[in-house]
């Protein structure tokens, strides 16, 4: 049964993950998006990861793809033949930064798939949520605010590219109160 | 019947019990959200159709229904039928982890019936999904249903719907951000994510919003605004969007909105209850009363809570944009922020240096009401001083 439900879901994410490329339309591209992250999701909670499933679709699915929509929305992309022509150049990095990741999934998989998993104890009873926390705010304490600061860096940038490339944000704000 | 065949008709006669009940609020709600209007207006609202014009929702329902769905020429066909079902089915399932009652007794009729004294000798929990990260899933589930009104809004092939959908999208994950962090409190105290726990830990009336007032405060806002609700209806704000993201539907494409909107405000109010105002329990009273009647309170405490959204809908005018956006980001967002480190510091001198429980947490809720009361004297008396400046310069 549960190995039926993987190999469905599997395939769904799948499935989900090549019409984001195939799909002509940004709309549909994202959509498909959102299937593969349900059926990810699903896949976490076949391992009984259900907290981490939960998340994935309250910060992908309910944020993310959300955001992702709202931009291909706010510039108004119907069709992929609108934007510009994917040159030459596109294309290698393309291919290059594909066949990378290809190399690394590959290799993770070369290495952990003979090994059997970390043994995961039967029943529902133990609360996930907090082994998990108990992992991420003692053993990982500090490889986590390390990637908060990394974060919490791109926000500021963000915000800097903002300031010097667009409007005075102070003045239009000023105006509004 | 083997036990797993029993607990999966269980299962489904709980899943189709909320979803009916749900589904028939929703009627009496289009009708009571009128009739309080009227009443809040000086009118008579809808009184032909059977006693107090009770029937109203119902010959509104058929006519719905008879009328023809229009499915306009310019419009992404697919998605534009897709839309109102995905509103309304994360909704709908967002009922699955809410305890609607006490525990079904094992002893009882209705648990003999199905012989639960085998394999749940504690009672049948009223809640479909027991599921350890409860009120994460509501979380998840609610997140989506953003997703039918900005698809609705790109579908319909017009502008005024498409603003309609952009608007909904910025407003929902703005809030959602208070929204989860005014959760986050009331998980720190409670120390689980069980939605049947957290109401568990109430029983005896310690409810939730006596410790933490300003947590329900943020709570309420942010869920007034993630289920679209007046004042934050900026998505259909018919004097700049026509009838925002549902202009172009009709017959019962667009009643399924409707259906869609009461039944999230339902959810909203229910989870509410759960969190804040104990739930299905009434001062202990649950201990001894039957299991039906704690779900009439429960019922009778969401329906308290439904009214209140309708009294605000009906009070209160829209916010304009950028006081929508202000108000999510530049005061309930620090606010939340703030009422999570000082819940968060309440429940740390309860576990090191053993102060009770209940005084550290209020006194948390004070000194945050406080702050934000300091705040704003000062802004008050650093803009009139400046204003009084540039009118001195004037």
């Amino acid at each position: 049964m549960e190995t039926l439900l993987y190999l469905v879901f599997g395939l769904v994410a799948l499935v989900g993950g090549v019409l984001v490329i195939v799909n002509r339309n940004p709309v549909y591209s994202a959509l498909s998006l959102v299937l593969t992250m349900f059926a990810i999701s699903a896949l976490y909670i076949l391992q009984q990861a259900y907290f981490v499933a939960a998340v994935q679709i309250v910060v992908y699915a309910g944020a993310i793809v959300v955001l992702f929509l709202f931009v291909i929305m706010l510039l108004n992309l119907g069709d992929e033949s609108d934007l510009p022509a994917s040159s030459g150049t596109r294309r290698f990095v393309g291919a290059l930064l594909g066949v990378t990741f290809a190399g690394i999934v590959g290799a993770v998989v070369w290495e952990y798939a003979s090994t059997a998993g970390p043994a995961v104890a039967a029943g529902t009873d133990i609360d996930h949520t907090k082994l998990l926390a108990r992992v991420l705010f003692q053993n990982y304490l500090l490889p986590f605010e390390v990637v908060s600061l990394v974060l919490l860096a791109a926000l500021v940038g963000v915000l800097a590219l903002i300031r010097t490339h667009g409007r005075d944000l102070d003045s239009s704000e000023a105006d509004n109160v | 019947m083997s036990t797993l065949l029993i607990q999966l008709v269980v299962a489904l006669a709980k899943a189709l019990f909320i979803i009916l009940l749900v589904l028939t609020a929703v009627p009496l709600l289009v009708w009571a959200e009128r009739r309080v209007s009227a009443w809040m207006q000086d009118r008579h609202g809808p009184n032909r159709v059977g006693p107090a014009g009770l029937l109203q929702p119902i010959a509104d329902g058929i006519k719905f229904l008879t009328k023809e769905v229009l499915i306009p020429a310019h419009v992404d066909r697919k998605l534009y039928l897709a839309a109102p079902v995905i509103l309304l089915v994360p909704s709908l399932m967002t009922g699955a982890i809410i305890p609607w009652s006490k525990p079904i007794p094992a002893d009882s009729a209705l648990g003999g019936l199905v012989s639960a004294i085998d394999w749940a000798p504690n009672g049948i929990p009223f809640q479909v999904a027991q599921i350890n990260v409860g009120v994460l899933y509501f979380f998840a589930m609610a997140s989506l249903a953003v997703y039918g009104i900005i698809l609705a809004g790109w579908a319909s092939n017009n502008k005024y719907t498409l603003l309609g959908g952009l608007r909904a999208s910025a407003q929902v994950i703005s809030y959602e951000l208070s929204l989860g962090l005014a959760i986050l409190s009331v998980l720190l105290i409670v120390g689980t994510l069980q939605l049947n726990t957290i109401v568990e830990w109430q029983s005896g009336g310690m409810w939730m919003v006596f410790a933490q007032p300003v947590t329900w405060f943020i709570f309420t806002i942010a869920a007034l605004a993630e289920t679209n609700r007046a004042p934050f209806d900026l998505a259909e704000c018919e004097q700049e969007l026509v009838g925002g993201y549902h202009t172009e539907y009709s017959g019962m494409t667009f009643a399924t909105f409707f259906l869609a909107e009461y039944a999230n405000m339902t959810m909203s109010a229910a989870l509410n209850v759960c969190l804040f105002w104990g739930g299905y329990t009434f001062f202990g009273l649950e201990q001894i009363l039957p299991w039906w009647i704690t779900m009439g309170i429960f019922i009778g405490k969401v329906a308290a809570f439904l009214f209140l959204f309708l009294l605000i809908r009906w009070t209160f005018p829209r916010f304009r944009y950028d006081q929508l956006m202000r108000l999510g980001w530049k005061m309930l967002l620090p606010l939340a922020l703030g009422n999570v480190v000082l819940t968060a510091l309440g429940l740390a001198a309860h576990e090191m240096w053993a102060v009770p429980l209940w005084p550290a947490l209020i006194v948390g809720q004070v000194a945050l009401i406080g702050g934000v009361a300091l705040v704003s004297v000062i802004r008050t008396k650093a803009g009139s001083a400046s204003s009084a400046q540039s009118h001195a310069r004037a």
